[in-house]
């Protein structure tokens, strides 16, 4: 590392020069570095003011947003609260099948006659028991192992279909965008028409339709269902962040230097779009999660024995008189989740949105 | 190297086509230096994205015309023949400093694209490289800011920063499309320096698009004056400060500030710029023009040929010409 000492009026530590370079030949482009010699790096003793203290320390974009967002508590409280979820389901199962041998699925008894559901920290006995904190369900399957496994699944379809919303809805926007013209006119008046239909319905229709005989395959469809209408919001987003930005002299000043436009388009225009793009993904995950509930507690999302908070707040309803833990778990876990998810979402927003910035 | 000929480059507006540039012609020689100038919307900026083929289509559109460059007419190119030309063999230096980096993309990032597309670096050669046209266009600590991203820099360094682009590949003509206008005073000083001395080194040609006198005469080697997309004249430097032979010239020199004397109020042209959309026929400075007669309002005016190589649009170049004073 050739670091050159700050406080020097000619802070360029250039190599001499290879060979003062003359006119070059139209054709022989010498592709090395041009050899300019360290006299002219600088014109006069420009550099001073500003650049004299010490190296100017970098602030990058990112490291202000997440110096504003840690400084909104609701935001930080969304994000602690997924973390942890999101941890505790992705390990939980495992844990538990280690630590009691219970599995999500693991059914005791068939005996028909046995009241298999007991309430929170009670054990068959009807005595305190560590075994099941949150109860049992109808079957006596453990309700914490389901409700972990069921955020699994939750998380896991708002994150893939948030991903799927991501990969179609950017391209398909900033495509749109940045073309312009009549191509603009006829992919947006696509989404119009995908937007009008009624979704929920499009997607029981869907699922109905495709109906699988495997619990996974069930899932696959879910994904597709769900991801296949959640781009639309996105495409229209960036679409709107690429037509404005399209226009701005740095566009022009990359293409000038030869660029294609495929890599304007991907690598200069959709990085600047990245702000609102993250807010409305963020923004997203709680409502495919919502849906996504909406539509197992209907019973056409997840089926048993795979679980889903959606799918378990509906086998909990059935028994809401008797059993009412079935029903508050999985629902209390989910609202809190879905809170949490939309506070991170606001918070990521106002550290994200240029007109908020105060530094 | 560089040969323009008859270029015409028309948009359609709901308004009707705007000649933005109506047959303008010259020629530029390897290592020279030409200056534009021209009031805003006198189609300097259009005549340069002309060069590179970057007119926005629709609604713009180069309708006629010849650009040579080494030999080979740019507008018959295919397109992904231009792109090989763009900032390889032509680079381009825009207005504001401010707006024409990618403010997202870390200034390593922007300097690199160029090399690793033209010249075909690998990430660790263009990164050096980056460094080194930064420490050439004199940016302290070049190593630690080269990772930096554009609003840490101030607007003079980030113009450095964009010359250091634009020269990164060496190209062989360097467009400066007002490279200081967007620059305070210091500041337009040492990056006009900084240019003028690439430029001896590298002996690359620049064409300066400038509304500042001051700046064309101590940059240029020649000079067209642009009004309404039209060249009204066309000179060396030092003759065309010397002895202008148009009345426009002639009232651009008359608006740049003497401080040596003090007259009170500083002379303007009257009016404004014509709408290049609806020109009337007859001279389009002639409704501003002091020395305007009949003849003005009704006939275009012919290109005069005052010397070999000075040329004046008006009808009355000739006079114009004899009448100006050798400023000594």
């Amino acid at each position: 590392m050739d670091k050159t000492p700050k406080h020097s009026r000619n802070p360029t530590t250039v190599e001499p020069a290879l060979s003062p370079l003359g006119v070059p030949p139209a054709e022989s482009h010498d592709p090395d570095i041009i050899a300019l010699g360290p006299e002219m790096a600088v014109a006069e003793g420009d550099v001073r003011s500003a650049e004299d203290g010490e190296s100017v320390r970098g602030s990058s974009l990112w490291r202000d947003a997440w110096r504003r967002l840690l400084k909104n508590k609701l935001a930080v409280f969304g994000l602690v609260v997924v973390a942890v979820i999101t941890i505790a389901s992705i390990t939980g199962p495992a844990i538990i099948k280690a630590a009691s041998g219970v599995t999500p699925d693991y059914i005791p008894s068939n005996d028909v006659k046995l009241i298999k559901s007991f309430p929170p920290f009670t054990g068959p006995d009807g005595k305190f028991s560590w075994s099941h904190p949150m109860g049992t369900d109808n079957a006596g399957r453990d309700l914490f192992a389901r409700v972990l496994q069921g955020g699994q699944i939750s998380l896991f379809v708002g994150i893939i279909s948030t991903l799927v919303s991501l990969l179609i809805g950017v391209s398909y926007g900033a495509i749109a965008g940045y073309v312009g013209g009549r191509v603009d006119n006829l992919m947006m008046r696509l989404v119009d028409v995908l937007y009008s239909l009624p979704y929920v319905i499009l997607v029981i229709v869907l699922l109905s339709m495709f109906r699988s005989q495997t619990p996974r395959g069930q899932l696959v469809l879910l994904f597709v269902a769900l991801g296949s209408v959640s781009w639309l919001t996105m495409a229209r987003i960036v679409r709107g962040q690429v037509l404005s930005l399209k226009n701005q002299e740095f566009v022009l000043a990359a293409h000038a230097t030869g660029v294609s436009t495929s890599r304007i388009i991907f690598r200069h225009l959709v990085p600047n779009t990245l702000g609102p793009v993250i807010v409305y993904a963020t923004l997203t995950i709680p409502q495919v999660m919502l849906t996504e509930a909406f539509l197992s507690f209907l019973g056409f999302g997840v089926q048993a024995p795979l679980a889903s908070w959606g799918s378990l707040a509906s086998d909990g309803a059935q028994n809401i008189a008797i059993f009412p833990w079935q029903l508050i778990f999985p629902g209390v876990t989910m609202a809190l989740t879905l809170f949490s998810l939309n506070f991170l979402g606001d918070g990521l927003r106002d550290a994200l949105d240029p007109q908020m910035r105060t530094d | 190297m560089l040969e323009v000929n008859d270029l015409r480059t028309y948009f359609d507006t709901e308004d009707g086509v705007v000649k933005a540039v109506d047959g303008i012609s010259f020629n530029l020689k390897r290592g020279e230096t030409l200056g534009i100038v021209g009031e805003s919307g006198s189609g300097k900026s259009v005549t340069n994205l002309s060069i590179i083929r970057l007119i926005p289509d629709p609604p713009g559109k180069i309708v006629s015309g010849e650009i040579i460059f080494n030999g080979q007419d740019i507008l018959l190119l295919p397109q992904e023949e231009v792109r090989k030309i763009r900032g390889r063999r032509i680079a381009m230096i825009f207005q504001d400093p401010m707006t024409s980096l990618n403010p997202f993309l870390k200034i390593s990032r922007q300097l690199m694209e160029m090399t690793q597309l033209h010249l075909g670096h690998s990430k660790s050669q263009a990164y050096e490289h980056a460094i080194k046209m930064l420490e050439i266009v004199g940016i302290p600590d070049a190593r630690q800011r080269v990772d930096n991203y554009p609003h840490e820099f101030s607007g003079g360094m980030r113009q450095r920063v964009m010359i250091a682009m634009a020269l990164s590949c060496e190209p062989e003509l360097l467009i400066a499309d007002e490279p200081t206008t967007a620059l305070d005073v210091t500041i337009q000083a040492q990056i006009l320096e900084l240019i003028k001395k690439l430029k001896q080194k590298t002996g690359t040609s620049v064409i300066l698009i400038t509304h500042d006198l001051g700046v064309v005469a101590g940059m240029t080697d020649h000079v067209i004056v642009m009004y309404a997309g039209k060249v009204f004249e066309q000179a060396k430097t030092s003759e065309l400060f010397a002895k202008p032979g148009n009345p426009y010239t002639k009232g651009l020199l008359r608006s740049v500030p003497d401080p040596t004397s003090e007259q009170g109020s500083l002379y303007q042209i009257p009016g404004s710029p014509p709408d290049v959309a609806h020109l009337k026929p007859g001279c389009p400075f002639a409704p501003r023009c002091e020395r305007a007669e009949e003849i003005c309002r009704r006939e275009f005016p012919p290109f005069v040929a005052l010397t070999p190589d000075h040329h004046s649009l008006c009808h009355f170049a000739e006079e114009v010409f004899a009448a100006s004073p050798s400023v000594t």
